[in-house]
């Protein structure tokens, strides 16, 4: 083997194929049948339980739960799917941490939740696993709908759109549809080609068009859309990305994690995707925490996020930061970079740290440097390719809670919509309300744009 | 250290653990595990008469039935008697009875009802050394289809008739073994002292179908598809003992008579429950056969620091200590009022209580914000379901309105005195109180 962990530069083969597969297998493997019932019988059956108040799908989850414990996992999976179509994946990417397991009151009695996310695994890989698709289609209306994004937000919706019995033409900019399940969720947590195999099995349902490589904006445009549907979904995500505004960001070596994250999802061979010996990763969400960890796990030597702000404020939730940490990464907190320094090739960053002042974050005067190879930029990803006609808010496409934008016969959602968290459950969320809105005012006839705040807003 | 030395009928035991007469007890090998463990005793299974074994299915024997985590909360059996000759059991229950002399080694037995039949083998097993007899008339499957077991003990007459035969025949002491599937437990057991019994033991298994196999249809455990009743024990048995002890033991027609308590014995508590309600002792099996021999020592050490906790020197001093507790509906206090109370620390905030007030009970508990779950004092009739469903134990707990205090729901001053049902003005047979 010709690199290790402590080859200079940037390079691939770090680690052995076998390391790799070690590195880059389940997270969280599945349960087994016998696991699930154990793990099925803690639940409570609690009254209006708030595992289910904290879902974003709502699902149903004692029910599910208890399906499991009586034996009937496909009856379980029906109710998941009932709520939320991409269950499969949410069972695996949703931070559960803080949001169902957070909920559950033996979280609050033993500080050990039910394992929600691992037993809807159970369930839905059980379902998914048997020949055909579990949904049929009402009868045909006639009505054709344009959804653009085959995101968890499109998929979600162009699913329940076509169960409603519509015609569903679904436009997707990258090559294989997805979206950041696809492209974006830690390798870790979505194995074996999962993404494409849920996708496939929910097109199952049949009625829904798919066509990857075409963008809005560039080859397509929002009133054409508008003109040859009956209504119109965006789900377009953040394509953009933020950029770091410092000396020597654009030397060779800085580069957007989700580049780097896209790319390794998409490797077909690890050991060649190429890594850092020092990696330095800027930023304090998620996509930090994936691409710091899956450097480490690609064989880099160190791998240190530095967040500009306290461990509190990181939106990466304290599990996923302990996950880094188990990892070996390093988080550094309260510092920004100032300057990245090297001679044709990044060699080190320059940090200045930081505190909490009186008119926001200040600079404490106090400098240091990180040695890398190789930095990736995880500032946060930006709206790109939004029609104009499109009314914007806080840097994302306004929507009402029906998912309505201002533009008449338009609804969007998922991250590129106003409200909710970037989450993969929310966007699942979003984008079935949005096809049950969209749903009705075909029928009606009619498109208004009604103002009805969310929930929480 | 509290003494737990047994004398019941006469036969010494170091603890009052027993095993019954079971599959635990079929044999020499078993035994002498079983005592190695700590047991303070067993009844030897069932022997029948001289002559061929009787057979038993080669297929499944047991039922189940199960709680949380796969807990066996019941077992369900159609196996019979010993299929081992009778002179081999003998044979065994010599050998053990010397090797131990100071654990306790009664033998049960099952024969024809024919006073013969009693004749032949009382003196076989007099002559092993035995301590005492148990008269099997309790088995609820097979056996009774023979005109034994239950078939027996659901005839008081023949109860009587064959103990007494029993008790001509032999100098043992005589134990009954009652069936519960009757309708009222305190004949037999009349029966029993009528006949001349040393004592009964009680709960034999209750008649039961565990389950159905829904791909078969057959009643479980399946036979080749065919499924038959069999006989249910284990900790779900527990009440139906519990209450059919505490009948014989408050009979005043059966007073003195001593009981072996026997039903889902599973730990120390269980124990120290049967003996407060009147048992001289216990007699455990479901338990061992869930989780072998070795439980005896929790039983031991959980009785004894109990026993000393409440500063009971000797296993009689607790026997029967409820017994003047247990009495009838009529005679509860209707003036003793509570309320339920919720431990707002302790809540975890699952909402059982309120799901179960709201849909099946009394509406006696507020969900309000926060999940804070309260009760109306205004609806709360103090049922104790709420107690009974909550995950977490001592979280919610029935609170004594003191007398004076007026209870919210009735509107009523809470009285001091005692007042019962037969006094109640509502009554229409009421009694002025004596
Ligand atoms: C690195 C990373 C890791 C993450 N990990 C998690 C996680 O573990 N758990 C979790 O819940 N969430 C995670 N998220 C967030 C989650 O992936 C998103 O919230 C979710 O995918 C949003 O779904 P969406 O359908 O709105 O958008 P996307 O998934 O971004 O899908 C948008 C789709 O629209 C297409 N598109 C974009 N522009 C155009 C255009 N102009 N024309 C046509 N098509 C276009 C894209 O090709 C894409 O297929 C992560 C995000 C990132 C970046
Ligand atoms: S979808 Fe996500 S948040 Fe909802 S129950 Fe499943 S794992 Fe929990």
């Amino acid at each position: 083997m010709a690199n290790n962990p402590l080859t200079p530069g940037i390079a691939a083969g770090r680690h052995s194929s076998e390391v790799l597969d070690r590195n880059f297998a389940d997270l969280h493997p599945p349960l087994d049948r016998h696991e699930a019932l154990v793990a099925a019988d803690r639940c409570y059956f609690c009254h209006d339980a708030p595992c289910v108040t904290a879902c974003p799908t709502t699902i149903d989850i004692p029910l599910f739960i208890r399906q499991i414990a009586t034996g009937t996992s496909e009856a379980a999976a029906r109710t998941i799917f009932d709520q939320n179509i991409l269950g499969g994946m949410c069972a695996r990417a949703c931070p559960t941490e803080t949001l169902c397991e957070e909920a559950c009151v033996r979280e609050v009695a033993e500080g050990r939740p039910v394992e929600i996310g691992r037993l809807q695994r159970f369930a839905t890989d059980t379902m998914m696993a048997r020949e055909g698709h579990p949904y049929g289609r009402a009868e045909k209306t006639g009505k054709r709908v344009a959804v653009v994004g085959a995101g968890p937000a499109g998929l979600a919706c162009a699913h329940r759109l076509a169960m409603h019995g519509h015609e569903v033409f679904v436009f997707d900019a990258r090559l294989r549809p997805g979206g950041l399940n696809e492209y974006g969720i830690a390798s870790y947590k979505t194995v074996d080609g999962f993404a494409q195999a849920e996708v496939e099995w929910l097109l199952g349902i049949g009625g829904i068009k798919m066509e990857q490589g075409t963008r809005l904006s560039d080859g397509l445009d929002l009133d054409a859309l508008i003109k040859d549907h009956d209504a119109v979904f965006l789900g377009i995500g953040l394509a953009g990305v933020n950029a770091l505004r410092v000396e020597g960001a654009e030397l060779p070596g800085v580069d957007d994690a989700v580049d780097f994250i896209a790319e390794l999802r998409q490797a077909e061979d690890l050991s060649n995707l190429a890594v850092g010996r020092n990696v330095v990763v800027v930023g304090g969400g998620m996509t930090a925490i994936d691409a710091a960890v899956q450097s480490r796990l690609l064989g880099a030597e160190t791998a240190t996020i530095v967040y500009r702000r306290g461990r509190d404020r990181m939106s990466a939730s304290r599990y996923e930061q302990d996950l880094a940490t188990s990892k070996g990464v390093r988080i550094v907190t309260n510092a920004r970079p100032v300057r990245v320094i090297g001679n044709g090739a990044v060699q080190e960053v320059e940090f200045e740290y930081t505190r909490d002042g009186a008119g926001g974050l200040e600079d404490t005067g106090e400098t240091f440097r990180l040695a890398a190879d190789q930095v990736f930029k995880a500032i946060g990803q930006t709206l790109e390719d939004a029609p104009d006609a499109l009314e914007i808010d806080g840097g994302k496409i306004k929507v009402d809670g029906s998912g309505r934008t201002s533009v008449p016969g338009v609804w969007a959602g998922g991250d590129c919509a106003s409200g909710g968290d970037d989450l993969t459950v929310t966007a699942v969320a979003e984008g079935r309300d949005a096809a049950e809105d969209m749903h009705n005012a075909i029928l009606a006839g009619r498109e208004m744009v009604i103002e009805t705040p969310r929930p929480g807003e | 250290m509290a003494n737990l030395a047994c004398e019941f009928v006469g036969i010494r035991s170091p603890n009052p653990f027993w095993l019954a007469s079971a599959p635990p007890t079929d044999k020499e090998y078993n035994v002498r595990r079983a005592f190695e463990a700590g047991w303070g005793g067993v009844v030897w299974k069932t022997l029948g008469e001289e002559g061929p074994p009787i057979v038993n299915v080669n297929g499944p024997r047991y039922g189940a039935v199960w709680g949380a985590d796969r807990r066996l909360l019941g077992l369900n059996n159609i196996e019979l008697i010993t299929d081992r000759p009778l002179e081999t059991n003998l044979q065994e229950i010599k050998t053990v009875k010397r090797d131990y002399p100071d654990r306790a080694v009664v033998v049960s037995l099952m024969v024809p009802c024919v006073e013969d039949a009693w004749k032949a083998i009382l003196p076989l097993v007099e002559d092993t050394g035995a301590d005492g007899i148990e008269l099997n008339f309790g088995c609820p499957h097979g056996m009774s289809e023979r005109g034994m077991g239950s078939a027996v003990g659901q005839v008081p007459d023949y109860i009587e008739m064959v103990t007494r035969w029993c008790k001509q025949i032999t100098r043992m002491p005589v134990i009954v073994k009652l069936t519960p599937n009757i309708t009222d437990i305190r004949y037999p057991a009349r029966a029993s002292r009528a006949g001349g019994a040393d004592a009964v033991s009680l709960i034999n298994t209750v008649s039961s179908i565990t389950s159905v196999n829904l791909d078969t249809y057959s009643p479980e455990p399946s036979i080749d598809g065919k499924g038959t009743h069999g006989g249910f024990c284990g900790p779900a048995v527990k009440p139906i003992a519990l209450n059919m002890v505490a009948q014989i033991a408050s009979d005043p027609e059966s007073e003195g008579l001593p009981i072996s308590g026997i039903g889902g014995v599973t730990t120390w508590r269980d124990a120290a429950e049967f003996l407060t309600l009147g048992a001289g002792n216990v007699q455990v099996c479901t338990a061992a056969m869930t989780y072998g021999f070795r439980i005896v020592q929790e039983m031991i050490s959980g009785l004894g620091d109990w026993m000393d906790e409440k500063g009971h020197a000797s296993v009689d001093d607790i026997v029967g200590r409820a017994v003047p507790n247990f009495t009838d509906w009529q005679y509860l206090n209707l003036n003793y009022v509570t309320k339920a109370r919720i431990d707002q620390d302790l809540c975890i905030g699952c909402g059982r209580c309120f799901a179960v007030c709201e849909d099946t009970s009394h509406q006696a508990i507020a969900m309000n914000p926060g999940r804070k779950f309260e009760v109306i004092d205004e609806e709360c009739v103090a049922c104790n379901l709420c107690i009974n469903v909550c995950p977490v134990e001592d979280c919610i707990t029935m609170e004594e309105l003191a007398p004076g205090t007026v209870d919210p729901r009735t509107g009523q001053d809470v009285v001091a005195d005692y007042g019962n049902w037969t006094t109640h003005p509502n009554n229409p047979g009421a009694c002025a109180a004596e």
